[in-house]
C-alpha cells in the first residue's frame, strides 16, 4: 500500500455562536485521495466544520492543519480548499463558462490555459457545448455538474461538498452518488462530503465521521459504522434498527427479554447494563419453537423487496423485522438470529475506548 | 372549460376601462395637447418654425446641453453616495429602522425642503456661520452650480438607494461566500459579483432620478437662481412669462423624446452577455 498522506487535521476546534456551542473539542484527520462524509441531523455541526476548514468561519479555539501548516486565521480566499455549495451558489449573470472560469481569472492566468482547462473540466463532467448556456437555462442535475466543475477547475487538494445532493429528485441523486464516487477515484482529490442522508454517505464513503450536538460521535468505514455503531444515536441515525436494553452477564453473553444469549461482544464489566443493537434485516422468521424469541405481529407492510413487519415481544418490546415473505399466523412467531447479528453498546463509551476495546477482543477471532 | 371564476372578457371590460380611462385623460391627452400646441407659433399660425428655431438657436441647444449635463453630475453624484450607502445598509442590523430613516425626507413636501436649504446657505445661514467660525468667512452659496447639484442630489438620494437596496438584499449570501472560496478578495467579490448582480438596481435608480432631473425647474428657482437654466426653466418661462406656449411645448417634446431614448438605453436585457 502506498504511505497515506495527511491533508487536513483538525485540532480541539471549538465554535461558538452566541451561547450556543456549535462544534465542541472536533479533531480529525483526513488523509490525502479518500472520500469522507460528515453525516448527522441538521444543527449537529457538521456545515459548521465545512466552513471552519473552508475558512468562511473561523475557530474560535483550537487549529485547522492543512498540509502541515496552521491555516486556522487564514480568510477563505487564500485557502487552496474549494467549496460545492448546497443549492450551488452558481453566479446568475455569468454563463456556464465564464462560471467555471471565474477562479481561474482571479489568479491572472494566461487565457488560452483558461479556455484549455475550462473546455477540459467540461468535458469531465459531460457537460461539453453548455459554454455560452446562462444558469437559468439549465436543469437542477446540470447546474449541479456546473457547480462541480466551477471548483475542481481550480485543482484543489480537498473538496468540500455541503448537502449538494439534496436538491435533486431521488433518482438524479442516486445516479450523481455514482458519478461523484467515480470522479473523486478518478481526479484523486480529497472529497469532505456533508449531508444527513445516512444512504449517501454509506454509499460514497470511504470514512464516515458521524456527527451531533457538535461532537463527532464515531467514525470508521461505513461497515464498521453500520455494523458496531457505538452509541444509541449512532444506530438509531444509521439504518433501521431495534434496540433493546440488556444486561452484559460475561464475555459474548447477553441478556435481554429475560433470557441469555450467546453474542459476539466482550470487553465489559460483568452485570453492567447495556443496549443492544438487533438490525431488522438480521433477523429471521421461524416457527414459535425454534425461534430464539416470540413475537406477536401488529402490522405488516409490502416494500416491494421486503415486508416490513412491526411486532412486540411479551416485555413490549418493540421488533421490526425485514423478511422476504409475508407472516400468516399473526398470533406466535419465532425470531431468530445469529450470534454475530447482535451488538452490544456500553452507556457513554467515548470513541477512543470503544476502539480500544474492540481491537483488544478481535484479535483472536477474525472469523468474520 | 376553466369552472373557476376568471376574469372572462365581458367582465373584465369594468375595471380595464377606469384604467384607460385614467390613461386617456391624464397620460394621452396631455401629451397630445403638448405635441398640438408646439406646432403653433406665437401668431397662432400653424408652423414648424418652434422646432427650427430650437434646432437652429444656440441658446437652446446650450439649454438642452446644460440640461443633460446637470441631470448627469446629478445622477452620479447620487449614485456615487447612494449605492455604498446601499450596500452598507445590507449589513446593518435594524435595516427597516434605517429604510424608514431614509424613505422619511421624500414625506416632507419638496417645496420646504428647498426653502430649508435657503436658510442653510444663505449669507446669515449654519454654513456660513461655520465657515466664518473656523476662518474662512462667509461665501456665496445660494445661486451657485455646486449648492444646486448638491440639493438637487439630496433630493434624489432616496429614491436611488431604496431600488439598489432591494437588488442588493436579493443577492444570495452563499454566491459571495462561493466567490470568496473560489479566491476573490472583498474588492473582486464587489467588483465582479455584487455589482453586476445589482446593475437592474443600479438601472432603475438611474431612471428614477436622471430622467426628473431633467426637467427640474422649482429647485433650480429657488436654489441656482437665474444662473443655471435648463429646459425645466426654459419651459416655465415660455408658459409664465413670455406667453409663448408653442415654443414651450416643443421644448416639452422634446424632453419627452429624450425621457424615451434614456428609458431604452438604461432600460437593458436582463440576459448576461454571451462569450465564446
Amino acid at each position: 500500500m502506498a504511505k497515506t498522506e495527511t491533508i487536513l487535521e483538525l485540532q480541539h476546534v471549538y465554535k461558538y455562536f452566541d451561547d450556543f456551542t456549535a462544534l465542541d473539542d472536533i479533531n480529525f484527520t483526513l488523509d490525502q485521495g479518500k472520500f469522507y462524509s460528515f453525516l448527522g441531523p441538521s444543527g449537529s455541526g457538521k456545515t459548521t466544520i465545512l466552513r471552519t476548514v473552508s475558512g468562511l468561519i473561523l475557530a474560535d479555539k483550537g487549529k485547522v492543519l492543512f498540509d502541515g501548516q496552521d491555516i486556522t486565521n487564514l480568510p477563505a480566499e487564500k485557502r487552496k480548499v474549494n467549496t460545492v455549495f448546497q443549492n450551488y451558489a452558481l453566479f446568475p449573470h455569468l454563463n456556464v463558462f465564464d462560471n467555471v472560469a471565474f477562479g481561474l481569472r482571479l489568479k491572472k492566468m494566461a487565457k488560452s490555459e483558461i479556455d484549455d482547462r475550462v473546455v477540459a473540466v467540461l468535458k469531465v463532467i459531460q457537460m461539453d457545448g453548455y459554454e455560452n448556456r446562462m444558469i437559468s437555462e439549465l436543469s437542477g442535475g446540470q447546474q449541479q455538474r456546473v457547480a462541480i466543475a466551477r471548483a475542481i477547475v481550480n485543482e484543489p487538494r480537498l473538496l468540500l461538498l455541503d448537502e449538494s445532493l439534496s436538491a435533486l429528485d431521488q433518482k438524479l441523486r442516486q445516479q450523481m452518488q455514482y458519478e461523484l464516487r467515480s470522479l473523486q477515484q478518478r481526479l484523486g482529490i480529497t472529497f469532505l462530503f456533508v449531508t444527513h442522508d445516512q444512504e449517501e454517505a454509506l454509499a460514497m464513503s470511504d470514512e464516515i465521521l458521524v456527527m451531533n450536538d457538535g461532537k463527532i460521535q464515531q467514525s470508521g468505514t461505513p461497515v464498521d459504522i453500520y455494523d458496531e455503531p457505538i452509541n444509541h444515536f449512532v444506530a438509531n441515525f444509521i439504518g433501521a434498527s431495534n434496540i433493546v436494553p440488556g444486561v452484559m452477564v460475561r464475555d459474548y453473553e447477553v441478556a435481554f427479554v429475560g433470557k441469555t444469549f450467546e453474542c459476539a461482544d466482550a470487553g465489559m464489566r460483568p452485570n453492567e447494563k447495556v443496549e443492544v443493537v438487533l438490525r431488522p434485516e438480521d433477523i429471521d422468521v421461524t416457527t414459535p419453537e425454534q425461534g430464539k424469541l416470540v413475537v406477536h405481529v401488529d402490522s405488516q407492510l409490502f416494500r416491494g423487496d421486503h415486508f416490513e413487519i412491526n411486532s412486540h415481544d411479551e416485555d413490549g418490546n418493540q421488533w421490526l423485522i425485514y423478511a422476504t415473505n409475508s407472516i400468516e399466523d399473526k398470533d406466535k412467531v419465532g425470531l431468530s438470529f445469529t450470534p454475530n447479528a447482535l451488538h452490544v453498546m456500553r452507556f457513554n463509551e467515548d470513541e477512543a475506548d470503544f476502539d480500544a476495546r474492540l481491537s483488544q477482543y478481535e484479535e483472536g477471532d477474525n472469523a468474520d | 372549460m376553466k369552472k373557476v371564476t376568471t376574469l372572462t372578457k365581458t367582465n373584465r371590460l369594468p375595471y380595464f376601462s377606469l384604467y384607460f380611462l385614467w390613461i386617456g385623460l391624464f397620460v394621452i391627452a396631455p401629451v397630445a395637447l403638448i405635441v398640438y400646441q408646439s406646432f403653433f407659433g406665437i401668431d397662432h399660425s400653424l408652423t414648424l418654425s418652434n422646432y427650427r428655431t430650437y434646432l437652429s438657436s444656440s441658446v437652446y441647444l446650450r439649454m438642452t446641453f446644460n440640461s443633460f449635463w446637470f441631470a448627469f453630475l446629478i445622477t452620479v453624484l447620487t449614485l456615487a453616495i447612494s449605492y455604498p450607502t446601499a450596500y452598507f445598509l445590507t449589513k446593518l442590523e435594524h435595516r427597516q429602522l434605517w429604510i424608514l430613516l431614509i424613505i422619511l425626507p421624500t414625506w416632507i413636501n419638496l417645496l420646504l425642503k428647498a426653502y430649508a436649504f435657503i436658510g442653510i446657505f444663505s449669507q446669515s445661514g449654519s454654513v456660513n456661520n461655520f465657515l466664518t467660525f473656523i476662518g474662512v468667512g462667509p461665501q456665496q452659496l445660494l445661486f451657485t452650480n455646486t449648492s444646486f447639484i448638491l440639493v438637487a442630489a439630496y433630493i434624489q438620494i432616496p429614491f436611488m438607494i431604496l431600488p439598489i437596496y432591494n437588488s442588493l438584499v436579493d443577492i444570495d449570501p452563499a454566491i459571495i461566500n462561493a466567490s470568496h472560496d473560489l479566491g476573490a478578495n472583498n474588492f473582486q467579490t464587489l467588483w465582479r459579483v455584487i455589482f453586476p448582480m445589482s446593475i437592474n438596481g443600479v438601472r432603475s435608480g438611474v431612471q428614477a432620478v436622471f430622467i426628473p432631473s431633467l426637467s427640474l425647474f422649482m429647485i433650480t428657482r429657488l436654489i441656482g437662481g437665474n444662473k443655471v437654466i435648463t429646459l425645466g426653466t426654459a419651459i416655465e418661462e415660455h408658459f409664465m412669462t413670455t406667453m409663448n406656449w408653442g415654443m414651450g411645448s416643443t421644448i416639452g417634446v422634446v424632453l419627452i423624446i429624450i425621457m424615451f431614448i434614456t428609458m431604452a438605453l438604461t432600460a437593458g436585457g436582463r440576459k448576461g452577455k454571451a462569450k465564446s
